[in-house]
């Protein structure tokens, strides 16, 4: 019976997976198809054999994408009052599919509910060979001082920060195509109350268990040594470790600009007060009026540096920061590959096992024990044979996952690289405005 | 060993102090400078029409303790009591520069082929800076002295620039003499001598009030002027280890994503150098001047203190007239030296106020000249800043 389900589920045309249908709903519990897009633009791609699609023409399908849903993550508010409170976020949705209740739609949702969301899709999804995009880390300082009601900038850029990470998650989960399809994505954008995440809590019992698998999970992988058939997946998995180092590094930097322009914009604005104060001081009158309009030109000046560590942070670093994360992410696929790889093997050995016990009963001549024997054998022939399918099919998951999100990075990178330049840009231009405005009061002095 | 030759940055590099070439009869400055290790070696370029010179152009190895040993003779001499005597030029200070050749040397090993290159690109970006800098104070040391009818007849000013061979011998001899006996009198202006004085003239009672008030106040900003121009250094070199960040992920990638990576690489390279010269234009037009009228006002504080003691003598010399009076004894030696006292105290009154007058003209002509310059020039930056990244963007998007 598994044997078969495994059949259709990599066989199958994707035009069986129509997205209300509540049969479906549970078949994608179990295994969600690698290739959905758009519901309606499938129904020409279907197949009866498996790889009769190339890989290329998987993705091509892919972009022809199109779907239209917006999500936003706005309006931090803070409910609740001392060590009890949280911040509850607006997420509202804008969308023409059909697999939605509405084409406009607004919840509520607090941090833990976002967590949440990642363990449940995580828990389905990863073993599968799915890249889950992570959710942003939790910062229990961070949290302390807003829940404490401190209202410095500090903590008012934490919220920020915080608010602009949950939009891009959200943004990664739905633009993922098996992810979106997932009940739980809908669930989250459109129910009006969330059962409260409780595994999500930082000293729980659930949180501590985690932990446990989390290190069992890395000393497991110490001693998994795969005999590796496709180059492709080796070569792969050194290329994002090495990106992953690269990202650091480049990260580090980024964030000691961001610092740096900080620095600039504090001690332009130190400046521009002894400017002021000189020039109130200078008893040449032209020379004095010259002094405190540099003094406000230095003022103007400060606040775009202000505004340029902002974009340095958010348009730059963060995307940096996720993208660790993300590579983090791809890491875990392969490792889910190599534990696939590591049943399979388990049950060759425990098949092989099984025939030579079956050959020692006969020699040994016991009958009556043949026969479990032989039941023993076929059930292991069983899991070999599924094994064995489950590591085909989550390799060509992990090949797919990764070729797709190179291809989203390559978009990402490029769109925030253009956005960030337009905001070094926008500097200059101001800086040509003040500066040429300043000019004929310096060219007054007499 | 390090040379710079200053050639299209020629006229921007000159002077905090104006028009102080003006007049064709003694016209110098320092076209090159020799850095070995510890010790600079300025190349003084003379050009001149006054005879007293031997030649009328030539040229003069200096270094920076010569400078020195010319500005002390220059305050020993009782003779220019009256003047502002133009502040000496800081010694060179490569420490920074220096810092980071150590580091680099250290870090050699342990750093990327291109981190290497990208230190060694700051380290000599900082050995310029430092040295345009120092050109140009020594420069313009020089010019304050050759553009001033007292100080360019002084017999050692023309031993400076004449004088060829070391003067190091001289400079020992000097030492010797003065033995800085003369120290104390013009040790930095005692503010509590200054302030305390009961000063019966109205001009010097403003220049007073003001000079006190503006010294600190340019100190604060010259301070202030510092940090803000240390930052954009740091904003500089963060951009160059950006850009060499970036191209190692590039190098190992390939398609889009690579591409993507290198022209940004590329852009913040070129913003690096951008932002560099932002920031040492800033620090030449702008701290560079603060800094030096700091030393220009203090200079400046320091004549009004001369003559609070060349005051506070007259005043004593009365006391011992009036003294001498009462006991009828040595009364003549004593109206000798109240006469002596009292000229002095003129001599230096009529001179202290034509160049206190001289002195605010040419402190306001010099902020003109350098706020106009800094204007100018970050303009021209931001401009080339502007079509570099619209460039680049378009690059990006045509992609």
């Amino acid at each position: 019976m598994l044997l078969m389900e495994c059949v259709l589920h990599l066989y199958v045309s994707t035009v069986e997976l129509s997205l209300d249908s509540p049969l479906n709903d549970r078949k994608k519990k179990d295994a969600v198809k690698p290739s959905l897009s758009a519901p309606a633009a499938s129904v020409a791609s279907s197949s009866s054999k498996a790889p009769s699609k190339t890989l290329e023409e998987l993705e091509e399908e892919e972009s022809e994408d199109k779907f239209d849903l917006n999500i936003s993550v706005t309006n931090p508010e803070k409910v609740g009052d001392g060590m009890n409170a949280y911040m509850a976020y607006k997420v509202s949705t804008q969308t023409s599919l059909t697999m939605f209740r509405s084409k406009t739609f607004t919840v509520r949702r607090r941090f833990s509910d976002f967590l949440g969301l990642y363990e449940k899709l995580s828990e389905k999804h990863s073993q599968n060979g799915y890249i889950v995009p992570p959710p942003p880390e939790k910062s229990i300082l961070g949290m302390t001082k807003v829940k404490v009601g401190k209202e410095d900038p500090s903590s008012a850029e934490f919220v920020e920060r915080r608010r602009a990470a949950l939009e891009r998650y959200l943004q990664r989960v739905v633009s993922h195509p098996s992810l979106l399809q997932d009940p739980d994505v809908r669930e989250f954008l459109e129910k009006e109350e969330l059962p409260r995440a409780v595994s999500t809590q930082a000293l729980s019992g659930a949180g501590f268990l985690k932990m446990l698998n989390k290190a069992t999970d890395a000393v497991s992988k110490m001693t998994i040594k795969m005999n590796e058939q496709d180059v492709w997946f080796d070569e792969k998995i050194q290329d994002v470790e090495n990106e992953e180092q690269h990202m650091r590094k480049l990260h580090v930097m980024v964030e000691s600009l961001v610092n740096h322009r900080k620095e600039l914009s504090g001690n332009t604005a130190v400046f521009a007060k002894s400017v002021a104060m000189l020039g109130s001081s200078e008893d040449n009158t032209a020379l004095s009026r010259a002094l405190s309009q540099l003094a406000e030109v230095e003022d103007r000046i400060e606040q775009l540096h202000q505004e340029q560590a902002s974009n340095d942070f958010f348009t730059f670093s963060e995307l940096l920061a996720d993208y660790i994360r993300l590579l983090g992410a791809v890491k875990g696929c392969f490792d889910q590959r190599m534990k696939a790889w590591q049943r399979w093997q388990d049950a060759e050995n425990m098949l092989q096992k099984k025939r030579e016990a079956e050959a020692k009963l006969l020699w040994a001549n016991k009958p009556d024990k043949l026969q479990q024997a032989k039941d023993e054998i076929a059930e292991w022939e069983a899991k070999v044979t599924q094994y064995e399918r489950e590591f085909e099919r989550i390799s060509a998951t992990v090949r797919k996952e990764v070729i797709r999100f190179d291809k989203e990075k390559a978009r990402d990178f490029k769109r925030q690289i253009v956005k960030y330049l337009e905001s070094l840009l926008n500097s200059q231009q101001q800086l040509i405005k003040y500066w040429e405005a300043f000019l004929p009061e310096a060219k007054a002095i007499a | 060993m390090t040379s710079i030759s200053e050639d299209s940055d020629k006229e921007k590099v000159r002077s905090v102090s104006v028009d102080l070439n003006n007049d064709a009869s003694l016209v110098i400055d320092i076209p090159d400078a020799l850095c070995e290790r510890d010790k600079v070696k300025f190349t003084i370029h003379i050009k001149t029409t006054l005879s007293s010179f031997q030649k009328s152009e030539f040229s003069v190895p200096r270094q920076h303790e010569d400078f020195i040993w010319l500005h002390d003779t220059i305050v020993e001499t009782e003779e220019y009591a009256g003047l502002i005597i133009p502040p000496a030029p800081p010694k060179p200070d490569f420490e920074g520069p220096r810092e980071k050749m150590h580091k680099l040397g250290e870090g050699e090993s342990s750093m990327t082929k291109e981190e290497y290159a990208k230190m060694k690109q700051e380290l000599e970006a900082e050995y310029l800076a430092v040295f345009k800098k120092t050109v140009q104070v020594h420069e313009v040391f020089l010019q304050r002295l050759s553009s001033h009818p007292m100080f360019r007849k002084d017999r050692n000013f023309q031993i400076f620039l004449e004088y060829d061979q070391d003067l190091t011998v001289r400079r020992k001899n000097a030492k010797e003499m003065f033995g800085g006996f003369f120290k104390n009198m013009v040790k930095s202006a005692d503010e509590v001598l200054i302030s305390g004085v009961k000063e019966v003239d109205e001009f010097f009672e403003q220049e007073k009030i003001f000079l006190l008030d503006y010294s600190s106040k340019i100190k604060d900003a010259t301070a202030k002027a510092e940090k803000m121009t240390r930052s954009h250094k740091n904003v500089a070199d963060d951009y160059n280890h950006i850009s060499g960040a970036m191209n190692s992920i590039a190098a190992d990638n390939n398609t889009a994503f690579k591409k993507h990576l290198e022209k940004c690489a590329e852009v913040f390279e070129k913003l690096r150098k951008l932002e560099d010269r932002v920031a040492s234009d800033q620090e030449l037009k702008l701290t560079e001047l603060l800094r030096y009228y700091t030393r220009d006002i203090q200079a400046a504080k320091d004549l009004l203190y001369r003559r609070a003691r060349a005051l506070a003598d007259y005043e004593n010399s009365n006391k011992t007239l009036d003294k001498a009076r009462l006991k009828g004894k040595d009364i003549a030696q004593a109206e000798e030296n109240q006469k002596q006292c009292l000229r002095k105290f003129d001599k230096l009154s009529e001179s202290g106020k034509k160049e206190l007058t001289s002195f605010k003209a040419r402190r306001v002509v010099a902020f003109r000249k350098n706020l106009i310059e800094m204007t100018e020039l970050e303009i021209k930056h931001a401009k080339n800043s502007m079509s570099l990244l619209q460039g680049s963007i378009e690059i990006l998007n045509s992609n």
